[in-house]
C-alpha cells in the first residue's frame, strides 16, 4: 500500500503517498480554515493572513523566506478557499528536508506591524485587479446573493473597506484560533521515505499548540431564490450565473453530480456547448459542481453580448428543464466518463496532482482512493443514479444572477 | 537524466518527433503548422482564428457533431489555436487512445469539411471574443504593446476587427488552408507511453501523401518605428507594459538573456518582486519575460496597480531594468539556475509539456536538445555572462504602453 497516515500527539495529521519513480516531490500544509470561518468584521482575513505567512518568522525575514525557497528551486505557492488555506511546494527530492523546514517555519509567522501595513497595500491591489476582471467579480457577488447570510457566501478577498479596517491584532486572534495543530493536515506525494518524513514533521511541528477549533454553521445553505441583476455600466459583456443546491463534499452522489455537470456544461460536446458556444451566441459557457462541507452547489455560467443575454438565459433554462424532465442518455454518460477518466489519469501523473487528491480525500472524508478506485467510483454512475440525483437536487429552478450593462435579463 | 527523442522526416518534409515516457499512462500530441496569423492578408485579419475554429467543425467522414463525439469518446482534451507564426493543434489522453486520436487529427488537418452553414456561428463566436477583450484589460494592454512594438506583420493578433470578421468567407478559409497547411514546415510531436515503430508507420500512412507546398516567407517591415502610448479606460487599476530588444532563441547569448530575466523575475526573491511588491507594496502582479522568435527576441515587463501608484510603479520597474548593468550577484544567478533546473525536471512529469517542448525545440533549432545539453547550458550561467549580455543588449528606449484612467510620464 503506497498510502500512509500518522498523527502527532498535538493533533497534527500527516498523510502521504509514495511514488517511487517520480522525479519531484510535493508537500503541502492544509489548514482547515477559509472565508466561511470569518466573522463580518474580519472579512478577507484568511486570504490576507495567507500573504502574511510569507512575510517572516522569528527565524526568517520576509526576504529570507523568499530567498530560501528560491535557493532550492522550489515551486511554491499558497491559496485560500472558502474552507481551506493551503501552502505548498514542489521540489527535487533531495531538497525535501529544506522545503519542510521553510514551510513549517512560515506556519508560525511573526505578523509584524510594518509588514502588515505594506502587505495590506498588496491585498488592496489584488482586490483592484479582480474588480477589473468581470468573471471573478461577478461570481463573488453572485455567491453573496445566493447564499444569503450563510458563510459560504463570504468573499475570499474581502472588500477594500474590510481590509482597510482590519488590524494586526484581529489577524493575530484569528491565527491563534484557527492555526492550531489539530486543524492542520500535512500531505506529501513523491519518492519519499515515509518514516523519515514523519520524523521530520514531528521535529518541526511537534511543539505547535494543540486544539480543534472546528467550524460553525455546518449546515446546507438555504439559497435565496429568484432572479437578481447587478448593474455595471463599465462592463462590456453580460455575465449570467445560475445556481441550485447539489451534493456536499461528503455526499456519495457527488460523483453522479460531476458526471451530470460534464454532460450539461463541459467545454466540448456538452449540451451548453452545442446550444450556446457552438452557435456563437456566447463568449464562454459552462456548468459545474462546487462542493463544500455540508453544502454543494450546481452552477452554470455564460458571458455574452448583452443583446443576446436574454435569449441565452432562455436557452439555459430550457436545457436545464429538459435534463430535469428526461435525464441524460446512455451515450452522453459514456462520453462523460471517458473524458473524466482521461483527465483524472493525466492530473494524477504529477506528484503535485496526487498530493492534492490525497489531501482532499483525507480532509473531507478521511478516505484514501488510489486512481483506479477513484475511476471506479465514476464508472459506477448510471443513467438511473443521475435520475435519482436530479430528483434530490432539481436543476430546473435555479437562482439567477446577472452582472453587466443590463438592468434585467428576464 | 537521459531522455530519448526519436525523429523522422517524411519525404514530403513533415517532421515527426516522439519521446517515450514509460512511467506514465497518458500520451500527448502537439502539431505546429506554418499558418499563424502573421500570414493573413491585411484585409482578412482573424482568418487564422476562423480557420482554427472551422477545422473542428467536421472533417473526413464525420460532420461537426460526429467529430466532436469521436474526440470526446476517446477522452482527448484538444485545442486548436492560431499563434503568431504557427497554427497549433494539441491533444492529450490515455495512451491507448492516442492512435485513434491521431486518425482524427489527420482528418482535421488534411480534410476539414468547412461547412458553409456554420460560417455565421464562427463569425458570431469571433465577435463575442472580440467584445470580451474589453473586459480583460491585462490581455488588452499586451495586445496593444505587441501591435506598437513589433514591425508588421509580427504585430498582428488573432482577433481581427468587426469589419474584417464580417468579410470572412468559406472561400477565403479554403484558400488559406490550401496555401498554408503544408507538410514541409509542419512538426508533429508525441510524448508519453508510446510504441515508436508503430507510431512512425501510422504517421507515414496518415500524412505520407500530403503534397508539399510552397514556402511563404513573411515580408517584415524594416522601416517600423515602435511607439509608446496610453489607452484611456475607466478601470480600478492602471496596466503597465513595456518591451525592448533581446536575442533570439538561436543566439549564443540566449541562456544569458534568460539569466538576466531570471534575476529580475524568477521566483519570489527576484528583483522586481522584491522591490516593487515586497518592499513597497505597489502591486499584486509584476514580472519580466523573454519572448523568443527565430530571428529576434524581446524582453517584456508588466505590472498592474492602482492609478495613484502607477507612476511610482513604472519608475521603480524601469530603474530595476536599468540597474542590471551595475552587475549581478552569484547568489542571484544560483537561484535562477535552481529554478530553471526544477522546471526542466518537472517538465518530464507532464506528457503535454514534453510534446510542446520538443516541437518548439525543433521549430527553433531544427533539432531537440537533450536534458543533459540544457542542464549544461544552465550550469554554465555565470554573473559575468549575464553582465556581458546586458552590455551587448542594454536596456534602452523601451516601448511603453499603459491602460487606465490617466497617462503616465514616460521618462526620456
Amino acid at each position: 500500500m503506497p498510502f500512509h497516515t500518522h498523527s502527532l500527539p498535538n493533533g497534527l495529521e500527516i498523510v502521504g503517498e509514495t511514488l517511487p519513480t517520480s522525479r519531484s516531490v510535493g508537500v503541502g500544509f492544509y489548514v482547515r480554515t477559509g472565508s466561511r470561518d470569518e466573522t463580518d468584521a474580519e472579512s478577507g482575513v484568511s486570504h490576507f493572513l495567507e500573504h502574511m505567512l510569507f512575510k517572516g518568522t522569528p527565524n526568517r525575514t520576509a526576504l529570507d523566506v523568499n530567498l530560501h525557497f528560491d535557493r532550492i528551486g522550489a515551486k511554491s505557492n499558497a491559496y485560500t478557499e472558502y474552507e481551506s488555506t493551503v501552502y505548498y511546494t514542489a521540489v527535487l527530492p533531495e531538497y525535501l528536508p529544506d522545503a519542510v523546514d521553510i514551510l513549517a517555519d512560515i506556519l508560525r509567522p511573526s505578523l509584524r506591524q510594518e509588514d502588515f501595513e505594506t502587505e495590506k497595500q498588496v491585498i488592496l491591489e489584488e482586490i483592484g485587479m479582480y474588480a477589473d476582471m468581470p468573471p471573478f467579480d461577478a461570481s463573488d457577488k453572485a455567491r453573496r446573493i445566493y447564499f444569503g447570510d450563510h458563510p459560504l457566501g463570504n468573499s475570499i478577498l474581502g472588500s477594500a473597506e474590510s481590509i482597510t479596517a482590519l488590524t494586526r491584532d484581529q489577524m493575530q486572534a484569528y491565527f491563534d484560533r484557527r492555526y492550531a495543530a489539530g486543524n492542520i493536515l500535512v500531505a506529501t506525494a513523491g519518492p519519499i521515505d515515509w518514516a523519515a518524513f514523519v520524523d521530520l514533521i514531528g521535529t518541526k511541528c511537534g511543539h505547535w499548540n494543540a486544539g480543534h477549533p472546528g467550524r460553525t454553521r455546518l449546515e446546507a445553505a438555504r439559497p435565496v431564490i429568484g432572479s437578481h441583476a447587478i448593474h455595471k455600466d463599465n462592463v462590456n459583456q453580460e455575465h449570467v450565473m445560475v445556481m441550485a443546491p447539489g451534493p456536499a463534499v461528503e455526499d456519495a452522489e457527488r460523483y453522479a453530480a460531476d458526471v451530470l455537470a460534464t454532460i450539461v456544461g463541459d467545454d466540448t460536446g456538452s449540451r451548453f456547448y452545442w446550444e450556446l458556444t457552438h452557435t456563437g451566441t456566447v463568449e464562454t459557457s459552462g456548468f459545474g459542481i462546487d462542493t463544500n462541507q455540508a453544502n454543494g452547489t450546481l452552477g452554470g455560467y455564460f458571458s455574452s453580448d448583452p443583446e443576446d443575454a436574454v435569449e441565452n438565459l432562455r436557452i439555459v433554462r430550457r436545457i436545464l428543464g429538459e435534463v430535469q424532465a428526461k435525464g441524460v442518455t446512455a451515450e452522453e454518460l459514456a462520453v462523460a466518463k471517458s473524458k473524466i477518466a482521461s483527465r483524472l489519469v493525466r492530473r494524477n501523473e504529477r506528484p503535485m496532482g496526487r498530493m492534492g487528491a490525497v489531501a482532499a480525500a483525507w480532509m473531507n472524508n478521511r478516505e484514501y482512493d488510489d486512481i483506479d478506485t477513484e475511476l471506479g467510483r465514476y464508472e459506477a454512475v448510471t443513467v438511473r443514479s443521475i435520475r435519482q440525483l436530479l430528483e434530490r437536487f432539481p436543476i430546473d429552478r435555479p437562482t439567477v444572477v446577472s452582472y453587466g450593462p443590463l438592468a434585467s435579463v428576464e | 537524466m537521459a531522455n530519448t527523442v526519436f525523429s523522422h522526416t517524411l519525404p514530403n518534409g513533415l517532421v515527426l518527433l516522439a519521446e517515450p515516457m514509460d512511467y506514465v499512462r497518458s500520451a500527448a500530441v502537439h502539431v505546429l503548422i506554418p499558418a499563424g496569423c502573421a500570414h493573413e492578408p491585411a484585409a482578412n485579419a482573424g482568418l487564422a482564428s476562423a480557420l482554427s475554429e472551422m477545422i473542428n467543425r467536421g472533417a473526413g467522414e464525420r460532420d461537426s457533431e460526429q467529430l466532436m463525439l469521436a474526440l470526446d469518446s476517446l477522452g482527448v482534451d484538444h485545442n486548436v489555436g492560431p499563434g503568431l507564426l504557427n497554427l497549433f493543434l494539441s491533444g492529450s489522453t490515455i495512451a491507448k487512445n492516442l492512435p485513434a486520436a491521431l486518425e482524427l487529427f489527420a482528418d482535421i488537418i488534411l480534410r476539414p469539411r468547412m461547412p458553409a452553414d456554420e460560417l455565421d456561428a464562427v463569425q458570431a463566436q469571433m465577435l463575442q471574443d472580440l467584445q470580451g477583450l474589453e473586459d480583460s484589460p491585462q490581455e488588452q494592454v499586451m495586445l496593444e504593446l505587441q501591435s506598437r512594438y513589433y514591425p508588421p506583420p509580427l504585430n498582428k493578433d488573432r482577433y481581427g476587427t468587426e469589419a474584417s470578421i464580417a468579410g470572412l468567407t468559406i472561400e477565403k478559409m479554403r484558400f488559406y488552408h490550401r496555401r498554408h497547411f503544408r507538410p514541409n514546415g509542419t512538426i508533429l510531436s508525441v510524448a508519453g507511453r508510446i510504441d515508436w515503430p508503430r507510431l512512425k508507420t501510422q504517421v507515414e500512412r496518415l500524412f505520407g501523401d500530403w503534397p508539399r507546398g510552397e514556402e511563404t516567407p513573411l515580408a517584415i517591415d524594416g522601416s517600423h518605428v515602435p511607439r509608446s502610448g496610453h489607452i484611456a479606460k475607466d478601470k480600478q487599476q492602471t496596466q503597465i507594459t513595456f518591451a525592448f530588444p533581446s536575442v533570439a532563441v538561436t543566439h549564443p547569448s540566449y541562456f544569458a538573456a534568460r539569466g538576466a530575466v531570471g534575476v529580475l523575475s524568477s521566483g519570489m526573491s527576484s528583483r522586481l518582486f522584491t522591490e516593487v511588491r515586497e518592499k513597497r507594496g505597489l502591486c499584486y502582479s509584476v514580472y519580466a519575460s523573454h519572448e523568443g522568435m527565430k530571428d529576434r527576441g524581446t524582453i517584456v515587463g508588466y505590472s498592474g496597480t492602482r492609478p495613484e501608484r502607477a507612476q511610482e510603479t513604472l519608475d521603480v520597474m524601469l530603474a530595476e531594468f536599468a540597474r542590471l548593468r551595475d552587475g549581478v550577484q552569484q547568489d542571484e544567478i544560483d537561484r535562477t539556475k535552481a529554478g530553471l533546473k526544477t522546471s526542466l525536471i518537472m517538465q518530464q512529469e507532464s506528457t503535454s509539456s514534453r510534446a510542446g517542448a520538443i516541437a518548439r525545440d525543433w521549430y527553433y533549432l531544427n533539432r531537440v536538445r537533450s536534458f543533459d545539453e540544457i542542464q549544461s547550458e544552465i550550469d554554465g550561467l555565470t554573473p559575468k555572462k549575464v553582465v556581458d549580455y546586458v552590455e551587448e543588449f542594454p536596456f534602452r528606449d523601451p516601448t511603453i504602453v499603459t491602460l487606465g484612467p490617466n497617462a503616465l510620464t514616460i521618462p526620456n
